[in-house]
């Protein structure tokens, strides 16, 4: 048993889940760039911080140490705080411009 | 095991590709959902269980219903934004594709790692994350609650309506403010 799972974790060569982690997180940043739509930038973000969870997962499970998957953990909690306050900022910018276009909102001032 | 991690590699890059390239934001929520359900079965081919069900839990279960509900309050379910100027897409494509090449570079000789420790089935559990977690990490955990309890706060001073501030009636002699009662008597 301890064998098989050893063997199906370490079968999966790290480079592998490096590179997938850097496709994804290359696609949050040309997603940061490409679009206006807000919350389309938002998820973008989302996007990259998993990118990062899952680089963070794949050393954590080759090292076999915990405490990287604690730091996932908190990653998460930030990701989860900081899309409230960032939604929030959303619906005000809707309500105060109405529009979600990040090009209507390029001076900070009103 | 190597079929199926290329398997969910796929969908999650097709999946984010759809994210970025998707006209209709609902259509961009369902396609970043399919994502994270695939970087949680990333999760459980790397034996983290306690991780992939938080990441099931947390963020399609919890972040991604609260942008599916911001796009439907706002109504921002049709596709009518406007693009980017060209220059500005060939610049996102060529910033994203740069970055990716650059630090692919930096992995041309591949990643020479000898395992730190001994290995150990249980990590990745519940048991061994919980240990760590309120052993070493107790600390941050309970600020982490702070955290969350500022963010509460800031939400919802930010997405309440501000109150257009009017000057208080005054007396015309005292120049105090005046009370409710007086405010009635004059009608």
């Amino acid at each position: 048993m301890e064998q098989e799972v050893i063997t199906a974790i370490r079968l999966v060569p790290l480079e592998h889940y490096v590179i997938l982690s850097l496709l994804l997180f290359s696609i949050g940043i040309a997603g940061v760039v490409f679009r206006r739509n807000t919350i389309i930038i938002l998820m973008c973000l989302e996007l990259m911080f998993n990118s990062v969870n899952l680089l963070l997962t794949a050393f954590s499970a080759y090292h076999s140490d915990p405490r990287a998957q604690v730091f996932v953990f908190f990653i998460m909690l930030v990701a989860a705080a900081e899309v409230t306050v960032g939604l929030a900022i959303l619906v005000m910018m809707k309500r105060n411009v109405d529009s979600v276009d990040v090009n209507q909102l390029n001076r900070l001032k009103w | 095991m190597l079929y199926l991690f290329y398997l969910i590699a796929a969908i999650s890059v097709i999946s984010a590709l759809t994210v970025v390239s998707a006209k209709n934001p609902v259509n961009s929520v369902i396609a970043l959902i399919l994502c994270f359900l695939s970087i949680a079965g990333h999760y459980v081919l790397l034996n983290a269980q306690f991780l992939a069900m938080v990441h099931i839990i947390v963020y399609t279960g919890a972040i991604m219903v609260l942008f599916l509900f911001v796009i439907m309050l706002l109504n921002l379910n049709r596709a009518a934004e406007p693009m980017k100027t060209l220059g500005t897409r060939v610049a996102a494509v060529l910033s994203g594709g740069l970055f990716f090449l650059t630090l692919l570079a930096a992995l041309r000789n591949g990643i020479s790692v000898t395992a730190a420790n001994a290995f150990d089935p249980g990590v990745g559990l519940v048991h061994s994350v919980g240990m760590s977690l309120f052993s070493e990490f107790l600390l941050p955990f309970e600020i982490s609650s702070v955290l969350f309890l500022s963010a509460m706060v800031g939400v919802v001073m930010l997405a309440k309506k501000e109150k257009t501030w009017t000057p208080p009636v005054r007396n015309a002699f005292t120049e105090k403010p005046l009370t409710e009662h007086e405010l009635d008597a004059e009608g």
